[in-house]
């Protein structure tokens, strides 16, 4: 047996002349939560088609759970479950409806699928609601509907694209609480996002951009590799003094955060705070500057920039 | 056994929606009932009342006789008289008559006197409807027995003409029977060919497809709880037309469900190719019509299928509603079997398997 749960090796998908995905190399073990950060159409939706054999890949080979694709593919639906982007539920049935259909459509006898239904209800706090239509749940109920029914049969590795999106912060939490819970247990989970936050619960990461991998490891791993560092900068005028940093030769990006600049020096430069200071085409006198722990946004700032030709 | 219940998993989920779906719900029993009212009473083949006007140049009791007797076949209703003939085709051009009979002055010589072998007079007709026409061309030959001095109802016919089945002529004994067809036809392959292009495009597919349900499970499963809609409404047409219209129920009810379960089973297989070829249910809907049309058309329902072109015929012969209309007017009206209809049978049977096999082939799971 694999110790991998998902390995991908050139992973390509092109929709007409447009590659979405590019590529794509993956070693995923087995009972880690990993996840895929990258913006709006980098192609992690299509990535996880891909790898769940909805899609079939233009070139490339994946193994999941040590099975191929897509010669297995009908083998391994019993082993995986998929939290489609958007609900894929049915909104006009109950709550309790849905996951019964689920159950049975994993061929589940009677008796099982009632004993695993409420289970979930009560897992993911869903009891109330049981006899409420889909369509009427509020976003979050409806996420934690979504991850009772891909729990359902007890699949070994777990895909979620985007599984909270619509949700609240608070709730956001639990949500990761349940995923945790399930990766004690054992299950490997997938998860894309374009959250930081979430992206940093994540035990291994992989910044995707335009359908390509820019950088992964562990979130800790990232921001050390990074190859910027990370200056804060207070004081008077952001916007005159972003708009001379982002002239300079060597700055990555400038971006405020209310009172302050957060500026990402490349690490060309060994000692950022002194060559700011002393830059010529720069005036620092009155402000206030801190080299500061990076965040797994300038982690994904620098790079997602790297192949533009202009600084951000 | 797992397939089992999978499939039993879709039929359910597809009853319960359906139970909720008010509009489609409301569509399985009131298409039927409607299009059975309107259909039997409106299309009627045997013509009454058309208006006729009437120019007598001869005003003699020679002529009020004829068109007593022209009144008395109550074809047409005889409500204008017009002086002079630019006058009645003046109302025919303007279509406030269909035709008028013009009765020369010199009728009493035709009727009895010298210009006996002359017609009698002349019948002006708006030809821009058949049937209108055909009706009032039977009526040429009206006069000529009570010419001869014979009774009207003593007249030798030529041919003697027994009526099989339909002795009234009443056009709902042939219309509700393929009614049933074009009703059938509509609802069985407009609802599955939605069936599956919906899920595709609520969203509910990307998750139907990552489960191990089996295409041919998805297919049976999507086809059985219309199978079950489809004998509703076969009963609310059969039974209603049994008794509005007085429509004779000749054969065996269970060849008629023999032969109705067939056709159902290859409309909706039908309905699931269309369903794997359409992207949106816009698309399924006119590929439906694109079916619907013909299915009207070509199979029999308006027009005799004899009367068609070779061409059309060969069309006809490819549309399941074809051989279900031969089927159902033969159990029903003329209490054939199914055996009688083996070949129209064996069609159906094969369509549907045919059907099945390729819709399960060019279903993929995927969303290539
Ligand atoms: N079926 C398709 N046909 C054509 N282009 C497609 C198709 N599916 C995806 N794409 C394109 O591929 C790119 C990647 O799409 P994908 O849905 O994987 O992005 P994503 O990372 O999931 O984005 P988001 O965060 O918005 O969900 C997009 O530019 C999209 O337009
Ligand atoms: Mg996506």
């Amino acid at each position: 047996m694999s110790t991998l749960a998902i390995e991908a090796r050139g992973l390509t998908r092109r929709f007409g002349r447009f590659t979405a995905v590019d590529h794509l190399d993956l070693d995923i073990p087995r009972g880690v939560i990993y996840g895929f950060l990258g913006p709006n159409g980098s192609g992690k939706s299509t990535s996880i088609r891909l790898l769940t054999g909805l899609l079939t890949p233009n070139e490339g080979t994946v193994s999941i759970l040590g099975l191929q694709l897509p010669q297995q593919a009908e083998e391994l639906r019993r082993r995986i479950g998929y939290m489609t982007q958007k609900f894929s539920l049915y909104g006009d049935l109950s709550v309790i409806e849905n996951l019964d259909f689920v159950g049975r459509i994993y061929g589940m006898p009677r008796s099982l699928a009632r004993a695993r239904v409420e289970d979930r209800l009560e897992r993911y706090g869903l009891t109330r609601h049981r006899k409420q239509l889909a369509d009427t749940l509020s976003g979050g109920q409806k996420q934690r509907l979504a991850l009772a029914a891909a729990t359902l049969h007890e699949p070994e590795l777990l895909f979620l694209d985007e599984p909270t999106s619509a949700v609240d912060p608070e709730n956001r939490r639990d949500f990761w609480e349940k995923l945790f819970d399930l990766c004690d247990a054992g299950t490997t989970i997938l998860v894309s996002t374009h959250y930081m936050d979430e992206a940093e619960r994540c035990h291994y990461l992989a910044i995707l951009e335009s359908g390509r991998k820019r950088a992964d490891g562990t979130p800790q791993q990232l921001m050390h590799a990074m190859g910027a560092t990370v200056v804060e900068v207070l004081g008077p005028n952001l916007r005159v003094v972003r708009k001379q940093l982002l002239e300079l030769e060597g700055i990555r990006s400038v971006a405020q955060l209310g009172e302050q600049l957060r500026v990402l020096v490349d690490d060309k430069i060994a000692e950022p705070i002194a060559w700011l200071r002393e830059h010529p085409s720069l005036d620092l006198r009155q402000y206030e500057l801190n080299v500061v722990r990076p965040s797994l946004e300038d982690v994904f700032v620098t790079s997602t920039s790297k192949s533009d030709a202009g600084p951000r | 056994m797992e397939s089992l219940i999978r499939i039993s998993a879709i039929v359910f989920k597809e009853l319960r929606q359906l139970s909720r779906d008010r509009l489609t719900f409301g569509m399985v029993v009131m298409l039927p009932l409607i299009q059975l009212l309107l259909f039997g009473y409106a299309i009627n083949n045997n013509v009454r009342n058309i208006p006729v006007g009437v120019v007598d140049l001869a005003q003699s009791s020679t002529s009020r006789l004829i068109i007593d007797t022209v009144r008395a076949t109550q074809v047409v209703d005889l409500r204008e008289s017009y002086l002079g003939l630019q006058q009645a085709e003046d109302a025919i051009t303007r279509g406030d008559v269909r035709a008028v009979l013009v009765l020369p002055k010199d009728l009493e010589e035709r009727w009895s006197g010298k210009e006996r072998n002359r017609p009698l007079g002349q019948w002006l007709i708006d030809a821009s409807d058949n049937v209108v026409t055909s009706a009032l061309l039977a009526l040429r030959d009206l006069p000529l027995a009570m010419r001869t001095g014979m009774p009207a109802s003593q007249a030798i016919p030529n041919f003697e003409v027994t009526l099989y089945f339909n002795p009234e002529r009443r056009t709902p004994v042939n219309i509700v029977p393929g009614l049933l067809a074009v009703i059938l036809t509509m609802t069985m392959i407009l609802f599955t060919a939605t069936a599956i292009v919906r899920e595709k495009e609520r969203g509910n597919l990307e998750l139907l497809i990552t489960t191990p349900v089996r295409s041919l499970e998805l297919m049976l499963g999507k086809i059985v709880p219309y199978i079950f809609i489809g004998v509703v409404q076969t009963s609310i047409i059969l039974g209603l037309g049994h008794l509005v219209f007085a429509v004779p129920i000749n054969g065996p009810m269970l060849h008629i469900l023999g032969a109705t379960l067939m056709f159902i089973a290859a409309s909706l297989t039908f309905g699931l190719i269309i369903s794997t070829i359409a992207k949106t249910q816009l698309q399924a809907m006119q590929m439906t019509v694109f079916v619907l049309l013909p299915s009207i058309l070509l199979s029999g329902f308006l027009f005799p299928y004899e009367g068609m072109p070779r061409p059309a015929q060969l069309i006809a012969e490819t549309l399941p509603a074809t051989h279900f209309m031969r089927m159902i007017r033969g159990v029903v009206l003329r209490d054939a079997r199914l055996d009688d209809l083996s070949t129209d049978a064996w069609f159906l049977c094969s369509f549907t398997v045919v059907g099945l096999i390729a819709a399960t082939l060019k279903f993929h799971k995927s969303l290539d």
